[in-house]
């Protein structure tokens, strides 16, 4: 009995080497790891509901929103870009008597990290979603220097993007991603679509579309390109 | 005795009527819609507290402040809302939701904050 079952075996597990040994494409990553929280695709359910109950934010727009050396960073080391998670009211509650409310930090999941052969592999597949996208149109950002102060100012006090993200690391959670690493992680069209249109690219998103000049937009763009931590590697 | 006891029960069931809100009980979509906008700034017990208003310049409204609510006519709200704190002389890091939010969805939310603040419905003179 045990004679005849050996050969078998032995071709079992010669059939399964090469598929264990292959690498996975990048696809393979998205489609295996990524898509039960992102979507990869346009969502045809456009709903506030759809918008709440999501687990992660949309990638289907990837190749147009990130730049892929930053992606690759990342996916190997995670750091938190929303600090009250993908939709704050899921995890904030009330803070000590009279003071802001909190981010419930055991609600926050953490990202999962990929080797340096799969990020590669997968940032490379990211880059490649919705590179064509009409989302963003090429020359957006018409790459003005900003006066630094001016737009800071404009950041900061006059048209209140602080309120909801974070320009510099340490400060109290927000209820918008963080925007000090937006010059390595973001591409400057994307950056000025998405101010000027919020809900072109997240439908009933909880980012106000405000009512900005394109001035106003080149200069915040320009100023959230120079906010990174990354020294440029 | 028995008269003292009607008298008592209609004189509360006075008092009761001179202070009910606009609604019972607010609408589900408004809440939604309150947590889903306005949380972020004013807070999960509608008191200003909101995550953001931590590094905020200018406190957010406390929507539970009957005093300043009942002051606040539903036309001046609806513009608040709509077009922003400037608007109505008001900060501007209260943004304009007028792209984000049909009229109907802001008149949901003026009625709702007259429940929150558990004050009267009114219009500017």
């Amino acid at each position: 009995m045990k004679r005849t079952r050996a050969p078998f075996v032995t071709i079992l597990a010669a059939a399964l080497v090469p598929a264990l040994t292959h690498a996975a494409t990048g696809e393979e990553i998205l489609q295996s790891q990524c898509s039960s929280c992102h979507a990869l695709s346009k969502p045809e359910d456009t709903s506030l509901d759809r918008l709440l109950n999501r687990k992660g934010p949309d990638l289907y727009y990837a190749g147009v929103k990130f730049n892929k050396e930053w992606l690759v960073r990342w996916l190997q080391e995670p750091t938190r870009i929303r600090p009250a998670g993908v939709m704050y009211r899921k995890v904030v509650k009330p803070g000590p008597e009279g003071s802001a409310d909190v981010v419930d930090e055991s609600l926050l999941p953490a990202h999962m990290k990929l080797s340096a052969e799969d990020a590669a592999a997968a940032a490379e597949a990211l880059a490649a979603l919705g590179a064509d996208s009409p989302l963003v149109a090429q020359g957006a950002f018409k790459g003005d220097a900003p006066n630094v102060m001016m737009a800071s100012l404009l950041f900061n006090k006059l048209r209140g993007c602080s309120s909801c993200h974070a320009a510099k690391p340490g400060e109290p959670p927000h209820s918008g991603p963080e925007l000090y690493t937006a010059g390595d992680r973001l591409k400057p069209d994307f950056v000025a679509e998405y101010i000027r249109d919020p809900q072109k690219f997240d439908p009933h998103v909880w980012m106000p579309k405000l009512e900005l000049n394109d001035g106003d937009i080149q200069k915040l763009t320009g100023y959230l390109m120079t906010l990174k931590q990354e020294g440029g590697k | 005795m028995k008269t003292l006891v009607c008298t008592l029960t209609l004189t509360l069931g006075a008092l009761g009527a001179s202070v009910s809100t606009a609604a019972d009980s607010p609408s589900p979509q408004a809440v939604k819609l309150y947590d889903t906008y306005c949380v972020q700034c004013h807070g999960v017990n509608r008191d200003g507290n909101g995550i953001n208003s931590a590094t905020m310049a200018v406190k957010p409204r406390d929507h539970t402040d009957s005093k300043a609510m009942g002051d606040t006519p539903d036309d001046l709200l609806f513009k608040a809302i709509k077009s922003g704190g400037l608007s109505v002389s008001k900060s501007v890091l209260m943004p304009t939701w007028g792209g984000v939010l049909t009229d109907d969805e802001i008149r949901l939310l003026v009625e709702y904050l007259r429940f929150v603040s558990k004050t009267q419905s009114t219009t500017s003179q």
